[in-house]
C-alpha cells in the first residue's frame, strides 16, 4: 500500500486535513487522524494496533476490523493507494 | 487511564447538503421516555422493550377531539382495534369515551372482553364469518356492510333471529389519491353504493343507521377527506329525499398519517404529515357546506387509529454488534428486529442514541437479530459509533407493531406502560417457550427421536 499522500497533507489537531495536491480538505475524528499520522510516520498495522492498544481501550480484533474498514475511506478518499 | 475508543472516521468537507428545512444532521441523544430512564428500565426489564405512554395516548385523543369539534360539534371517536388491541391501550381509549371498532370475531371477543356492549361497537371489515355476523345482530352491533353476500347473510340471520341488525352502508370513491381503495364496501360513482341502499331497504329487514367510508391509509392529503365527507353527505341527502330515511351517523373511517416517514418520502413526516386541524378543516368544510347536515346534525365518527397511538409507542433496543460492511458503511445488529418492528418496512423509522456520543458519524444499517435478509430496522442513516450494549430507541412504533408482529425465531419481548403518574407498569409479559408449543400436537410416531 502507498501511503506517500499521507506525507503531504496538513493536518491539525482539531481533525482538519488539507490536501495541498487537490485542495480538497476533511475533517477526521481523534483515532482517524491519530492512524493518519502513524501511517505518515512509515508504521505498519501491527505497530499501529500497539500504539491503539497502549492509547485505548480497544482490543485487537475490533481494531483490526475497524482499521481495514478505515483503509478502505482512505482509498475511496484517493488519500492511499493500493 | 486508557482513552476510550471511537472508530476511525474521516470525510470530505463539502458546501450544501443542507435541505431546505435546515434540519441538523445532529443526532440528539434521549435518555428517557416519559421521565423514566431508559438504561434503568432495561436494568430491571431486560431488552428489547416495547414502551407505551399513557399521557401522549390520551393526550392526542383529547386533542383530536378537540380539534375536530372546532369545526364540527358532533363528533365521536371509535377506537380501531386492529391498530393496537393490547387490552391497556384499548381500554385507555375507551375511558376516554372511544367506541370500539373491530374488524372480526377476534377483536369483537376482545371488545367484549373489556366490557364494551354490543351498541357500542362498530363492526367493519370484509370478512365478517356467520357467528360473528349472529352475535354482533343478537348484542345490537353496528354492522356496516362491506358487500352484497354480507347484506344477504344478514338478512337471512335477521329472520331467523326475529330482530333487526343495525347497519351502515361501506362506500368507496374517488377523492382524488392514488391509491384510490375500491376494496371496501361499494362504489359511490357508478351508482352501486346507492343500489345497495335501495336493495337494502327494501328488504325492509335491517335499520340503515349510517354511512362509512375508509378511504386510505397514511393519506398525506388532507383534502381527500372534504371530497369523502361530500360524497357521504350527497348520497344521505339522496337517500332522506327518495326514500325519506335519515341517518343517524357518517363514519369517515381513519388513515390519518402519523408523524413516522415512509420510505419513498423525502420530507420527513413531522413536516409532510398533515395536522389534526388539517384534517378537521377538510371534513368540517364539507360538513358544514352539507344541507343535509345544517338539517340533521348527523353524528361524525372518526376511526382513525395511527394516528392516536404511534408517537405513543416506542422500542428500546441494545446492540449486540458492529460491523464493517464492504459498502464502506457501517452495520449495526440489534436485539430487536422486523418481528418486533414491523413497521420497519413501511417507515424509516428514527433511532435515537440513548446517551451523548463524541467524533463524527457515519452511514450506519440497523439490522435486527433474525437470520432474514428482510430483517432491517432502519437503512443507512448517519450515526456516531456504537458498541455492544449500547442503547438505542427506535420511534415512533406503537401503531400496527402489536398487533401485525410476527412470532419468528425469537420470542416477543415484554411490554411496558408509563402511566399518566410516571409508573412503569408492564402489560405484556415476554414469551416463552410454552406460549409458543402451547398449542401444537406431535404425532405418537414422531414424539421418539
Amino acid at each position: 500500500m502507498d501511503y506517500r499522500k499521507l506525507t503531504n497533507l496538513a493536518m491539525n489537531d482539531n481533525g482538519f486535513i488539507f490536501d495541498p495536491a487537490s485542495g480538497y480538505s476533511y475533517t477526521s475524528n481523534e483515532t482517524g487522524l491519530y492512524i493518519m499520522k502513524l501511517l505518515a510516520q512509515g508504521l505498519n498495522r501491527d505497530a499501529i494496533c500497539q500504539e491503539f492498544m497502549a492509547e485505548y481501550e480497544v482490543n485487537e480484533d475490533n481494531f483490526n476490523s475497524d482499521f481495514e474498514h478505515y483503509m478502505l475511506m482512505l482509498e475511496a478518499l484517493a488519500l492511499v493507494e493500493f | 487511564m486508557k482513552k476510550t475508543y471511537i472508530a476511525p472516521n474521516i470525510e470530505r468537507n463539502s458546501a450544501g447538503n443542507t435541505n431546505k428545512y435546515g434540519a441538523k444532521s445532529v443526532v440528539r441523544h434521549q435518555d428517557n421516555i416519559e421521565g423514566v430512564c431508559i438504561s434503568d428500565l432495561v436494568k430491571d426489564y431486560g431488552s428489547p422493550l416495547i414502551v407505551l405512554s399513557e399521557t401522549q395516548m390520551r393526550k392526542r385523543y383529547r386533542r383530536l377531539l378537540d380539534v375536530m369539534q372546532r369545526h364540527y360539534p358532533k363528533v365521536e371517536i371509535a377506537w380501531s382495534y386492529k391498530t393496537n388491541y393490547l387490552g391497556a391501550v384499548c381500554s385507555i381509549f375507551h375511558q376516554e369515551g372511544a367506541r370500539a371498532e373491530v374488524v372480526s370475531r377476534m377483536e369483537y371477543e376482545m371488545a367484549r372482553r373489556l366490557g364494551i356492549e354490543g351498541k357500542d361497537i362498530i363492526f367493519n371489515g370484509p370478512g365478517k364469518s356467520p357467528e360473528a355476523l349472529r352475535i354482533a345482530i343478537e348484542e345490537s352491533a353496528l354492522i356496516h356492510i362491506d358487500h352484497l353476500d354480507e347484506l344477504y347473510l344478514i338478512e337471512k340471520l335477521a329472520k331467523e333471529l326475529d330482530m333487526v341488525p343495525q347497519v351502515a352502508i361501506r362506500v368507496n370513491m374517488d377523492t382524488g389519491i392514488a391509491p384510490q381503495w375500491s376494496r371496501f364496501g361499494f362504489n359511490y360513482e357508478n351508482g352501486e353504493a346507492y343500489r345497495t341502499v335501495q336493495r337494502l331497504l327494501s328488504g325492509k329487514a335491517m335499520k340503515l343507521r349510517g354511512l362509512h367510508t375508509h378511504i386510505g391509509t397514511f393519506i398525506l392529503d388532507a383534502n381527500a377527506y372534504y371530497w369523502a365527507a361530500k360524497a357521504l353527505l350527497d348520497l344521505a341527502l339522496k337517500i332522506e329525499q327518495e326514500h325519506d330515511v335519515l341517518l343517524d351517523y357518517i363514519d369517515m373511517g381513519g388513515g390519518f398519517a402519523s408523524q413516522n416517514t415512509l420510505h419513498y418520502q423525502y420530507t420527513a413526516g413531522e413536516f409532510a404529515s398533515p395536522s389534526f386541524d388539517q384534517y378537521a378543516a377538510a371534513i368540517g368544510n364539507a360538513f358544514n357546506e352539507s344541507s343535509y347536515v345544517s338539517k340533521n346534525l348527523p353524528t361524525l365518527i372518526l376511526e382513525t387509529g395511527r394516528a392516536l397511538v404511534d408517537e405513543a409507542g416506542s422500542i428500546i433496543s441494545s446492540v449486540l454488534g458492529k460491523k464493517n460492511l464492504p459498502t464502506g458503511e457501517r452495520a449495526i445488529i440489534l436485539d430487536a428486529g422486523v418481528n418486533t418492528a414491523i413497521t420497519a418496512w413501511w417507515y424509516k423509522l428514527k433511532v435515537t442514541p440513548t446517551r451523548s456520543f463524541p467524533g463524527a458519524y457515519q452511514n450506519t444499517i440497523f439490522y435486527g437479530p433474525l437470520c432474514m435478509n428482510i430483517d432491517v430496522i432502519r437503512p443507512a442513516v448517519p450515526f456516531p459509533d456504537l458498541h455492544f450494549g449500547d442503547i438505542v430507541l427506535i420511534s415512533p412504533t406503537g401503531a400496527y407493531n402489536n398487533t401485525q408482529w410476527m412470532q419468528f425465531i425469537e420470542y416477543r419481548p415484554k411490554i411496558l406502560m408509563i402511566t399518566e403518574t410516571g409508573q412503569v407498569e408492564l402489560i405484556r409479559e415476554s414469551e416463552t417457550l410454552a406460549d409458543i408449543i402451547g398449542r401444537e400436537r406431535i404425532p405418537e410416531h414422531l414424539r421418539k427421536i
